[in-house]
């Protein structure tokens, strides 16, 4: 259903051929036609509209921003001034930000109008979308085998990319810690860029695991990823961990040659338990990146298999502190009627908080606790030392490191639910990179058995994201990839 | 080391490690860039990064950092080039985070020593342990309603160096001595604004007993005393409760205890079901904290002369004695006013009106030196007056009282008074011949060898003189005529 | 590694979170199982390795010490669920503790 993209869409602004109001009035009504995926929590129309106007006397006066005019949806990790912002919760259903985050302030000084707050798991805890205390999200795409099963659109990111798969918004941003942008982005067919930890400020986000949060775009292809990126990334004062490096002119990075950029391959990267369509792909990219001039070059990852238990391990363990300051004291959800302060704590965080996070709470105490700490935490965190040179070797080899995002195509609603292991798993690709803080990218790349998305992943070296944009565009240009048509959803 | 200012504990002796947490003296907060100030309107110095607001994050404040460094330079301690905030989670109504950040593995400043001058004059070191920056905590008010807690978030974040010290302190004594020179070198390079009524010093203390040379024993921590008095009380409560609790066969559960001044009496905490598990991990928000052996060295080279230095300086330069020397430098403000004074005066003479007189007064009137309504130029004043025995030391002390109430200077009130010594021997020998003249039995007295009637004689003069004669010339002038 | 009911009751303790009995058996049984999926990690060897408190090799930019933000009361009592006069307001607290 690939309507038009974020960047031509920015074209036809500039042309003249359309106005801002015209094209956001389309999109609302994109927006209202696939409400029931429940991409969005909270839809701002009116908000959307008002802005529109401001935007094409902008553009009149000749002061059109970067992404003037564009209609873009919002995770609901992003505090918005003004606009309930959730992460997903009960805990935070009335919370309404007196600030407004450090990339969505740039999305919007850029010209970018939003159209409303995405949908998401539970404070970014989970790969489904379906840990959100405001209803599953559903994926546009279905089955071709099982056409009446309602599809995962992926998470934790799920919102922002339904709405960017069906058109509700040309750009979506979302977080990514361990996949949370670049499997979703697998999951419904679009562009998924999670940058360097760094890159983009982390202030005004919802924290889930501070080493690990990152902001990136969901866009329908490269050239909209590039230049949504654009607008987000820099430097932050506001945010030790931002870094003060120069952002790249990324658009213009796309047509740069290929040629003679190596392309590392791993094995650990293709286990035998990969269905063939996957391995299929995998092989398809390797020869596509090969026919643009790419060298393909053979390395290894000895400690992949250890980066989800450490990235778990990680993660939970930050959120469990993160989410300490959710007692129901300053904001948020509080329990009636506590007898005593404990009371409130225990009652507000129990009812406050839905089932997934409860649990990561719980273990990510558990790791940190006296006595566990340097068998768990520690431990993981020395193993982390180790994934990350693992990465740190064979960017010495290649340039650009190829796998698949996910191990699956898109599942249904209500299976690998039993088992959390089992939707751990989901992450098994993109975790590795999110614990080396490196840039990477998912591309819509073909179609499963079953006819449902499948993505491919670059991994780059820190910040040069430039790079991974440019092989983004060899895949994409190669893959042709079929989006839906409107028709499907109707 | 056992001191008679000290209750008798019957053998045992005290173990003691104090742990002080003195507000740096920022303008901003730790991690943010609300006021540090003391009070305010409820919530007023408060940024959403202190109310920890959903994806706040914390930035470091560079004074906080150098006050550290120079506070551990101060204590000749070891700074380490790197460090590292961490979280330590716990929940409380007043800790919005649900975690202090504070420094735990790696803090900025390891090993260092502090110098206390015991009541006999001898000094002991006691060790460092460690000193470390963190966050304070935003206050609790349990009294405003019947149901409620009010939460006032202006202190949460206030940066705080908790500075540790090993267990080397054995009294009462020696524990407010290590506080009050602790304050004293805070005070002196500025790191500190040492406002104990204000909660900007407050000390932790770790006590336990033992039999001397015995391992040590099981230690409880008494915390959040602000004063002197209130840190000396505690350790003799609490270790009397230790003394009974041991000697009747009981055992000390090592536990947080709190000193209820009213009652006389420290009492636990928390149960022992809800002890706490800390759960420290490094701060993922906040970057290790790496910092250069050159500005290590810049900030050693701007440190001022520190009380140590100062009393050594007194005592060569200007011939102290070092109690005098002691007693000057433990206020800064004292040390400065005196060596003003100094400079216009025998020292010792400068010392014994500032330390006596001066003190005196304002003792009587409950001032500090930097409340004296004499200033320095204006005892300097004074000193030169009666050097040049234009007064004499009876009427320098009226006249301090008069200066004292009225703030006048010196020079105006001993002329408006009249009250110029009478140098003149004419003069003086005019009213020598007429006591001479009317007191014809004391002379004769005198005469035969009754000496000590000298005073008597000068009093008769002084008075005469209504207190402006120069003693010295009447003495001398009255065993010429007698 | 297995948990039990009581050691998950612990950990609700610690992480402020009531759970009932039932609900505190279920999750023993899921928390086991990631632990024991997580136990894998005991395999590497981590000998001699640091560990990683963050990917980038940066250190802190501290501040400079201005006053520029707070002083607006409203902003962040604006999600409060109680206030009275500028305060937030929590069920009484007795116990004291301070750190
Ligand atoms: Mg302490
Ligand atoms: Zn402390």
């Amino acid at each position: 259903m690939k309507t038009f993209s974020l960047a031509n869409a920015r074209d036809l602004l500039v042309n003249k051929e359309i106005s801002a109001l015209e094209l956001i009035e389309a999109t609302l009504e994109r927006c209202s036609r696939f409400a029931h995926l429940n991409a969005l929590i909270t839809p701002t129309p009116e908000q959307a509209l008002a802005a529109a106007k401001v935007s094409d006397a902008r553009r009149a006066k000749g002061k059109a921003g970067l992404m003037e005019g564009l209609p873009i949806a919002i995770k609901d990790m992003f505090c918005t001034e003004g606009i309930r912002t959730t992460a997903g919760s009960k805990m935070l259903e009335n919370f309404v930000p007196t600030y407004e985050s450090t990339v969505t302030t740039k999305l919007k000084i850029a010209g970018s109008i939003s159209v409303g707050k995405a949908n998401q798991d539970e404070f970014a805890m989970g790969s489904a979308n379906n840990t959100s205390y405001y209803g599953n999200c559903i994926n546009p795409w279905t089955s071709s085998t099982r056409s009446e099963a309602q599809l995962v659109p992926g998470g934790s990111s799920g919102g922002s990319a339904v709405a960017v798969a069906a058109g509700m918004a040309l750009g979506a941003t979302g977080t990514d810690t361990g996949g949370s942008i670049r499997q979703p982005a697998s999951f419904c067919g679009i562009t998924g860029l999670k940058p360097t930890y760094g890159r983009c400020s982390r202030w005004g986000i919802i924290a889930f695991a501070s080493s690990l949060d990152q902001a990136g775009p969901m866009t329908q292809d490269v050239c909209s990823a590039a230049l949504m990126l654009q607008a987000m990334a820099g430097y932050d004062a506001k945010d030790s961990t931002s870094i003060d490096i120069d952002v790249p002119n990324y658009a213009a990075a796309l047509n740069q040659s290929f040629k003679g950029l190596r392309i590392g391959i791993a094995e650990q990267y293709q286990p035998n338990t990969l269905p063939d369509d996957i391995r299929a792909l995998h092989q398809q990219g390797q020869d596509w990146l090969k026919a643009a001039g790419a060298e393909i070059v053979p390395i290894s990852m000895p400690y992949t298999d250890y980066a989800l238990p450490t990235y778990y391990i990680v993660g939970l363990a930050e959120c469990s502190s993160n989410l300490s300051r959710y007692d129901g004291v300053r904001y948020g959800y509080r329990t009636p009627d506590a007898s005593s302060l404990d009371d409130m704590y225990m009652r507000t965080r129990a009812e406050g908080f839905g089932s997934e996070v409860r649990r990561r709470v719980l273990l990510g105490t558990y790791v940190l606790s006296a006595g566990y700490y340097d068998a768990y935490y520690l431990r993981a965190q020395k193993v982390r030392t180790l994934i990350a040179q693992d990465f740190h070797h064979a960017f010495r080899k290649c340039d650009l490191i190829l796998t698949s995002t996910t191990p699956s195509a898109a599942f249904a609603h209500g299976e690998k639910m039993d088992d959390p292991i089992s939707m751990y798993l989901n992450d098994v690709f993109t975790v590795p990179a999110s614990l080396s803080g490196l840039p990477a990218i998912s591309i819509p790349a073909g179609l499963s058995a079953d006819h449902l998305p499948l993505g491919l992943q670059l991994i780059g070296k820190p910040f040069d994201e430039a790079t991974v944009l440019r092989g983004g565009k060899v895949l994409e240009d190669a893959a042709k990839f079929t989006y839906l048509s409107e028709n499907d959803h109707e | 080391m056992s001191k008679i200012t000290d209750i008798d504990l019957g053998g045992w002796e005290m173990v003691i490690g104090l742990e002080v947490h003195a507000q740096v003296s920022s303008a901003s907060k730790l991690f943010s860039g609300a006021s540090a100030a003391f009070g305010g309107k409820p919530n007023n110095h408060v940024s959403i990064v202190d109310a920890a607001m959903p994806g706040m994050l914390p930035i470091l404040n560079e004074a906080a950092l150098r006050c550290a460094v120079q506070t551990g330079l101060a204590l000749k301690a070891k700074i380490n080039t790197y460090s590292v905030f961490a979280r330590k989670n716990y929940f409380y109504a007043d800790l919005p985070q649900g975690y202090q950040i504070s420094q735990y593995e790696f803090p900025i400043v390891g090993e260092g020593t502090i110098e206390i001058t015991l009541d006999d004059g001898s000094t002991r070191t006691i060790g460092i342990e460690r000193l470390h920056l963190e966050q304070d905590a935003g206050k609790s008010m349990h009294d405003q309603h019947p149901q409620y807690s009010f939460i006032d978030l202006n202190r949460s974040g206030v940066p705080l160096m908790e500075i540790v010290s090993k267990p080397d302190v054995r009294s009462a004594f020696e524990a407010t001595a290590y506080v009050r020179k602790l304050a004293n070198i805070l005070d002196y390079i500025g790191a500190c604004d040492v406002n104990m009524s204000q909660g900007s010093l407050r000390t932790d203390i770790n006590l336990s007993l033992r039999r001397p040379g015995a391992e040590f024993g099981t230690r409880t921590e008494t915390k959040n005393l602000n004063s002197l008095k209130a840190i000396r009380q505690a350790i003799e409560v609490e270790a009397w409760r230790q003394k009974v609790v041991l000697e009747s066969g009981g055992t000390i559960d090592q536990e947080t205890r709190l000193f209820d001044p009213v009652k006389f009496e420290t009492r636990s905490l928390r149960s022992k079901e809800d002890a706490h598990d800390y759960r420290y991990f490094p701060d993922p928000d906040l970057l290790p904290v790496v910092i250069s052996e050159d500005w290590i060295a810049k900030i050693q080279s701007s440190l001022p002369e520190l009380p140590d230095q100062k009393i050594a300086r007194f005592q060569q330069e200007f011939g102290l004695s070092a109690y005098d020397a002691d007693v000057l430098v433990a206020d800064q403000a004292a040390a400065n006013f005196f060596e003003v004074v100094c400079a216009s005066t025998t020292p010792k003479i400068a010392a014994n009106w500032v330390i006596v007189e001066l003190f005196g007064r304002l003792n009587k009137t409950d001032l500090s030196i930097s409340d004296s309504p004499v200033s320095a130029q204006g005892l300097a004043e004074l000193l030169a007056l009666l050097e040049k025995d234009t007064i004499s030391g009876r009427t320098a002390k009226d006249v301090l009282d008069t200066m004292f109430s009225t703030g006048k200077s010196a020079t105006e009130i001993v002329k408006k008074q009249g009250l110029e010594q009478v140098s003149d021997t004419s003069a003086i020998g005019a009213i020598i011949d007429e006591v001479i003249a009317s007191n014809p039995g004391q002379v004769q007295q005198f005469r035969d060898g009754n000496e000590r009637l000298l005073g008597w004689f000068v009093g008769q003069v002084m008075r005469q003189s209504g207190g402006k004669a120069n003693p010295s010339i009447v003495n001398q002038l009255l065993k010429q005529n007698l | 590694m297995s948990m039990d009911k009581e050691a998950i009751q612990k950990l609700g303790r610690l992480s402020r979170i009531a759970l009932g009995d039932q609900q505190a058996e279920q999750i023993a049984d899921e928390l086991s199982n990631i632990l024991r999926w997580i136990a894998q990690l005991k395999e590497v060897d981590v000998e001699g390795v640091a560990p990683m408190t963050s990917v980038l090799e940066a250190h802190a930019h501290p501040r400079a010490d201005i006053v520029n933000d707070g002083y607006a009361p409203k902003r962040v009592l604006a999600n409060a669920p109680q206030e009275i006069r500028g305060y937030y307001i929590v069920p009484k607290v007795i116990e004291q503790d301070t750190t």
